[in-house]
Order: structure tokens, then C-alpha cells, then sequence
């Protein structure tokens, strides 16, 4: 792998199937208890969480501390990034600390790469804006590649507001690389056009019927209130005609599974019935999320020099 | 002051046509005479050979940020980067602090351009005060103060009652109405053109037709008020046709064009490069081209760098961050000539004329000529040099160039206003 880890777009096919043939390893059950390795001994790596999150930065961390790394994790609240430092400034900040990859989670697209401009030290993207988050593709491919035997030609609906979720679009990128056939689904502002010329394989209906029926996979996505300008549709109509109930898995292959990024809004995009469902694979995705980001980790760091650590701004 | 005698150049002049190995001799801070092997004695020889002697170049679209944002850009620091790139003079958008919308802040201008700038200035008034689009600007008073055009350049007047009424009143003193078209309901909050490109970079966009309701608009109020409209940095090709078909109805509305719309589009903007943030902004490819055939077709009137310093701390921020604008004099020549000329495109004096008597004509400035009386103010430029551009040695205070490190044919060499070379290309400027 180049240095870090920016987007899925840009990654080869092979390296997304080394990475979660890797995770497979790092999965519960296969390595039980947990011993922890010592693969990253002496490594640093800073979790730098410009927004809220549980999940992603909790399993980095966690994936971190069982590859024998030192993890330091930096919030927003609490912090000089709350108190109005510039990123220009904590990317200096951040290299005086010389540690060897800086996983980054930021509100505006883009930061990710911003960093890995001016930075010499890998840079993994946990999730910016609404662009890209690609260890959570990582994470649902391989939580797929656990009830399929391959992604070659699944069918995935993918559900909700896309316009706005580095989800969808990470998981656009990775599972069109393995020529799934991939239908968007969401109410017309929040599932614009443009969005099906992003990736070969990808079209975009209005309507979750046809986007659910015979589907293997039926991913929701948050309806991300906070990134929405305006009301992109009429309040209270988004449950009745996006919202994923169980009259609809009906519609889907018999063994379909549902996913979920998470945090779940029960009753908003998809029922507590669903979400609690023998469907919904929700709580693979999050147990998965620790395997596939030490594998992430260890193809960064594992083989690397330390060269890095002496990094400067350029 | 001595006599300048400019010899051996390729001497071309839209207007009249004139395209001629040629000698120009310059006296008192005008052209006396053009003709070969001319005799001056005491005159100071300039050797012209292999560069092409234009009329001086006018940018209608500068922001020189002086008064209120001296540190991105002043006076004196623009119009030195406008003279390396060949532009004898500029025109300075009003969006300063305080925003140009009285007599007063004319003269101001003037009176600083008159001790530091290099090149002639002149000065765009705002439309309204303030720019605010609530209230019209004193207009007459800024017109008889020295103002060549009014314009509220990036915060364009939503309220089309009264453009129309800011249109009538211009129209009445035979002043332009330079617009910015943008309607800021369709474009808020937007990053990048909105296309393929931003919906893969997560990026919000600004639809073509935020520019394209807005140019529908301003063509309907020049028709019906009769004024004379300038559309500024027209990026879309819907926009263009419809300046197109006014102009094709006889409609006295003219447009220009900027060299990074000629040269770049949306898909160059996948590394977030903030050096290509700008409104309008970087549009699809397709829009691109039809830029260069409007300028091939003659739909366009001029090109115009909207030369917009920020400094390097505004621009290393995240991308939503940054501020829109890139800077443009010292590179729009070579663009220009590489989109254009070496492409074979357009010729040579196709593109002089959309650097002289083009933007002249826009603003109803006699000048741009190259004629015995005319005012000493040359442009020359060697269109074969080889060079590349280092923003780092910009004489601009503000560095944000999407060009820096480009490779480029064509440059310009000497800068001559009223009479005097305010500008030389350097040996180790390449």
C-alpha cells in the first residue's frame, strides 16, 4: 500500500482483497482470547477526531493497542482543535509529535488529503465530510464477504441520504471494483443524478420497492440531518417512503442481509423490527470494524521504515 | 523625457490591421511614428527583434485589494504583476474596504494609482452601496470622478427591480454594467461546479445554472432598459449562447472570459487543490471548449484575468474554507496563448485584439491602438519563449496560482506606459 489510506477510490482491487483476506485473521474467534500482538511495537499513531464518533475511533484505537501501537487519541472538545486552532496549525502541532500515521476523521471533504499534502507521514482517512470512508467499506465488505462467498455481481441496494454520506460513496467505489450491481435509492435531492456516473455499475431509482427487490444486500444509510442545508423533502414523508420496514424484506433475496453504518435512527430509515431482525448483520459490521482496521494498520505500518517519524512539514 | 525608439518588432494592430516588421518611435509619452528602419537621434533604442509590438494590454477585471486588504494584494504590488504579464493597464473592481461606491473613493483610487502603480488604473465603481444590493450607489458622481464601469462583482444584485433601475441609470450616463452572474439562492453554500466531479469528491456544488438564470435575467433587463451590459467570466456554455443569440439581436451586451476557465475544468480539481477554487467555478469540460469556440466564433469580446489575490494563509485551510479567487496577470498571455494560438484556434491577432481594442470597446475607451497621437502604451511579448512559471517569484503579494509550475510558449518581455518601460523580463526569469 502507497502511504496511508485516503479514499477507496484510488485503491487497486488486489489491495482491497489482501486487506480483507488480512482481516479475516484479525477476526474474533479465530484468534481466542485476543493476544495481543506486538506486530507495531514502538509505533505511534494519533487519532485525530475533528467530529463526533464511538465506533470508528473506539475500534481504531482498539486495533491500534492490539498491534502493540501506542495510540494517542485527540477529540475536538477539549482540545486546541475546539478552542479555533487552524488545521494548518495542528498539522504542525501533529508533526512536532513525529508520530508514524495520523488517522483522521473531519467535517469538510478533502481535510484528509490536505494533510497528506503537507505531512510526510501516512495519513489514513477515517471519514471526511461527505467524500470518503473507507475503512467502513472495508468493514462492510468483509461483513458481506462472512454470509457470501464473493462481491463479483451481488446486488446491493443502497438506501437513504447518499448525497451526504461518505459511506455510500466509499462502498460505491469498492464494490463497483468487484462489478456489483449497485442501485441508490433515496429521495431525488438527496440522490442526485450524478451520483450513478461515479462508478461503473451504479444506477439510481426513487423508488425502495424496486430498489430492494431481489436484492442480496440492503444497506441504510443515517439520514444525516446536520449536513443538510435545508429540508432536501418534506418533513415526516421520509419513514413512509425510505424508511426500511418488514414488509419490504419480502421484496429482497430470500437469505438478503441489512446493514447499517450506524448510529441507528430506529423509526426514522429503518424499523426496530428490521434493525433487530435475524437480517441485520449491524453488530457484525461494528465487531468487524476492529478486524479490518488492524488490517489497514499493519499494511501501513507493519513493513514500513521508520523513516517517516523524522517527518517535517514541507 | 527621451525619445524611445522601439526597432525591428513585429508590429500588429487589430485595428487597423497592421502587421509589419516595423520600427516604433516614441516621443513625449506618445507614438510618433511607425514605419520601417525609422531615424531618431538621441533617441534610446530598444531591439525588438523576434517579439511581436502590440498595443498595451487592458485586464477589465482586476482586484487590486487596496484600500482595506493591502495585505493579499496593493496598488502598486498589482498593477507590477499586471506589467509582467504584459497589461498596461487595469481595471480595479470596487469590492474593497470600503467598498468603491462613492466619488470619493475614486479619487482615492486615482490619486493612488497616480504615486505607486506602474500601469494606468481605472477604476469600476460599485452598483450599490456598499454592494450591499439594497440601495444604488451615487453612480453619476463616481462616473465623473473617473469611474469606466459599475459593477457589484461578487455580491451581484439579487433584486432585479433594482438592477433594472441601477441599468436605467447607467444606460443614462453611458456607463457599462459589468455583472457578475450569480444567483446566490442556487449557488449557496456550493464549493464546485456541481457535476460528476463533486458528487465523487463530496464537495457541494454550484449548479451551470446559478450563472445561466442570472445571465437570462440581465439579458432581459439590457433589452428592455437599453443599457449597455458586460457580462464578467462567463464559465458556462448555456450562458455564452445565450449572450450569443443577444448579441445576434443586436443587443449591446459584450463578455469576457478568464484564461484558468480556458485552460482547466472541474475533473482538475480531484487533489482539493484550493489554487482551483474560484467563482464562477472551474466548470465541465464540455463548458470549456465552448469558451475557446465562442472566442474562435467571435462571441467573445475579451479576455479578463479576475485577478483575485488571497494570501497563503487563506488558502491553506480546508477546501470549504478557502476563499474563491485565483491570481491571473502574469500568466493570462501565456494561457492564453497556449489554449488559443498554439492550438491554432485563433491567430495571433485574434488574440491581441481580445487583450486591446476587445476590452477598449467594452468599456468605450478610445485606446488600444497603435497609431501616430495614440498614447505610448505597448505591449511586447515574444510568442515563441519558453518558460516556467515560479509563483514563488510573483510580483503579486498573493501566490494562489493554479499555474504555478506550468511550462508555457509565450511571454511577455516589455511593458511600455506613456512612454516608459515599466517593466523588463529578467534573464533568469527564463
Amino acid at each position: 500500500m502507497p502511504r496511508g489510506l485516503l479514499g477507496i477510490e484510488e485503491l487497486e482491487r488486489a489491495e482491497i482483497e489482501a486487506i480483507l483476506e488480512r482481516a479475516k485473521a484479525f477476526q474474533p474467534g479465530h484468534n481466542q482470547p485476543f493476544a495481543k500482538l506486538d506486530t507495531l511495537r514502538g509505533r505511534l499513531i494519533v487519532n485525530l477526531f475533528f467530529e463526533a464518533s464511538t465506533r470508528t475511533r473506539t475500534s481504531f484505537e482498539i486495533a491500534a493497542k492490539r498491534l502493540g501501537a501506542d495510540a494517542v487519541s485527540i477529540t475536538a472538545a477539549g482540545s486546541s482543535l475546539a478552542k479555533g486552532e487552524s488545521l494548518v496549525d495542528t498539522l504542525n502541532t501533529l508533526a512536532a509529535m513525529r508520530p508514524d500515521a495520523i488517522v483522521i476523521r473531519h467535517a469538510a471533504s478533502g481535510a484528509p488529503h490536505f494533510l497528506a499534502r503537507h505531512l510526510p507521514i501516512p495519513i489514513i482517512n477515517a471519514g471526511d465530510g461527505t467524500h470518503e470512508h473507507p475503512t467502513q467499506a472495508l468493514l462492510d465488505a468483509r461483513t458481506i464477504l462472512d454470509h457470501r462467498p464473493t462481491l463479483e455481481g451481488l446486488r446491493v441496494a443502497i438506501i437513504g441520504d447518499i448525497a451526504h454520506s461518505r459511506v455510500a460513496r466509499s462502498n460505491i467505489f469498492l464494490l463497483s471494483k468487484f462489478q456489483a450491481d449497485i442501485v441508490l435509492c433515496g429521495p431525488a435531492p438527496l440522490a442526485p443524478p450524478e451520483l450513478a456516473s461515479i462508478a461503473p455499475g451504479v444506477r439510481i431509482t426513487y423508488d425502495m420497492r424496486e430498489a430492494i427487490r431481489e436484492a442480496d444486500v440492503i444497506m441504510m444509510l443515517r439520514v444525516q440531518l446536520e449536513r443538510q442545508q435545508e429540508a432536501a423533502f418534506p418533513a415526516g414523508e421520509y419513514f413512509q417512503f425510505y424508511g426500511l420496514r418488514l414488509e419490504h424484506l419480502e421484496l429482497a433475496r430470500p437469505d438478503a442481509i441489512v446493514m447499517h453504518p450506524g448510529p441507528i435512527n430506529r423509526g426514522r430509515e429503518i424499523s426496530s423490527e428490521v434493525a433487530d431482525s435475524q437480517r441485520s448483520v449491524i453488530l457484525n459490521q461494528v465487531e468487524n470494524g476492529v478486524a479490518v482496521r488492524m488490517a489497514v494498520l499493519e499494511r501501513i505500518l507493519g513493513s514500513s521504515c521508520r523513516s517517516s517519524s523524522s517527518a517535517t512539514v514541507a | 523625457m527621451p525619445k524611445l525608439l522601439i526597432r525591428n518588432g513585429r508590429v500588429m494592430d487589430p485595428a487597423s490591421g497592421y502587421d509589419a516588421v516595423a520600427d516604433v518611435l516614441i516621443k513625449s509619452g506618445l507614438i510618433v511614428r511607425i514605419g520601417p528602419n525609422l531615424h531618431a537621434t538621441g533617441a534610446v533604442a530598444f531591439d525588438a527583434s523576434g517579439l511581436v509590438v502590440a498595443p498595451g494590454f487592458l485586464d477589465l477585471h482586476t482586484h487590486l485589494r487596496e484600500p482595506g486588504f493591502e495585505h493579499a494584494e496593493t496598488i502598486e504590488s498589482g498593477t507590477r504583476a499586471a506589467a509582467a504579464g504584459g497589461f498596461t493597464a487595469v481595471c480595479a473592481m470596487p469590492n474593497t474596504n470600503p467598498v468603491n461606491d462613492d466619488a470619493a473613493l475614486t479619487r482615492y483610487i486615482l490619486e493612488q494609482a497616480e504615486r505607486f502603480a506602474v500601469t494606468q488604473v481605472f477604476p469600476v465603481g460599485a452598483i450599490t452601496e456598499n454592494s450591499e444590493g439594497e440601495r444604488l450607489a451615487a453612480i453619476g458622481s463616481m462616473k465623473a470622478a473617473g469611474a469606466v464601469a459599475v459593477s457589484d462583482d461578487g455580491r451581484p444584485v439579487m433584486n432585479a427591480r433594482l438592477m433594472r433601475r441601477a441599468m436605467e441609470f447607467a444606460r443614462a450616463f453611458d456607463l457599462p454594467v459589468i455583472e457578475h452572474c450569480e444567483d446566490l439562492n442556487l449557488s449557496a453554500g456550493g464549493d464546485m461546479h456541481e457535476g460528476e466531479t463533486s458528487a465523487r469528491l463530496g464537495l457541494r456544488g454550484i449548479p451551470s445554472a446559478a450563472e445561466d438564470v442570472m445571465v437570462a435575467r440581465d439579458l432581459l433587463l439590457a433589452e428592455s432598459t437599453g443599457a449597455r451590459l458586460h457580462i464578467a467570466h462567463v464559465s458556462s456554455a448555456r450562458s455564452l449562447a445565450m449572450i450569443a443569440q443577444a448579441k445576434a439581436r443586436g443587443l449591446p451586451v459584450t463578455c469576457e472570459v478568464t484564461p484558468h476557465h480556458l485552460a482547466l475544468c472541474d475533473a482538475d480539481l480531484a487533489g482539493y487543490d484550493s489554487h482551483r477554487k474560484m467563482k464562477p467555478p472551474l466548470r465541465s469540460s464540455a463548458d470549456r471548449e465552448a469558451l475557446s469556440e465562442g472566442i474562435a466564433a467571435g462571441v467573445v469580446d475579451a479576455i479578463a484575468t479576475d485577478h483575485a489575490p488571497h494570501p497563503g494563509s487563506e488558502k491553506m485551510q480546508e477546501f470549504e474554507k478557502c476563499p474563491f479567487g485565483v491570481i491571473g496577470l502574469e500568466t493570462a498571455l501565456a494561457v492564453a496563448l497556449r489554449v488559443l494560438v498554439h492550438s491554432g484556434r485563433i491567430s495571433l491577432m485574434r488574440l491581441i485584439e481580445l487583450f486591446t481594442t476587445g476590452p477598449a470597446r467594452v468599456l468605450g475607451l478610445n485606446r488600444g491602438r497603435l497609431e501616430p497621437g495614440a498614447a505610448a502604451d505597448l505591449t511586447l511579448f515574444d510568442p515563441e519563449l519558453v518558460w516556467t512559471y515560479d509563483v514563488n517569484r510573483s510580483l503579486s503579494k498573493s501566490k494562489n496560482s493554479p499555474f504555478d509550475g506550468w511550462t508555457f510558449r509565450g511571454a511577455a518581455v516589455a511593458t511600455v506606459v506613456k512612454g516608459r518601460i515599466v517593466w523588463r523580463r529578467s534573464a533568469e526569469r527564463g
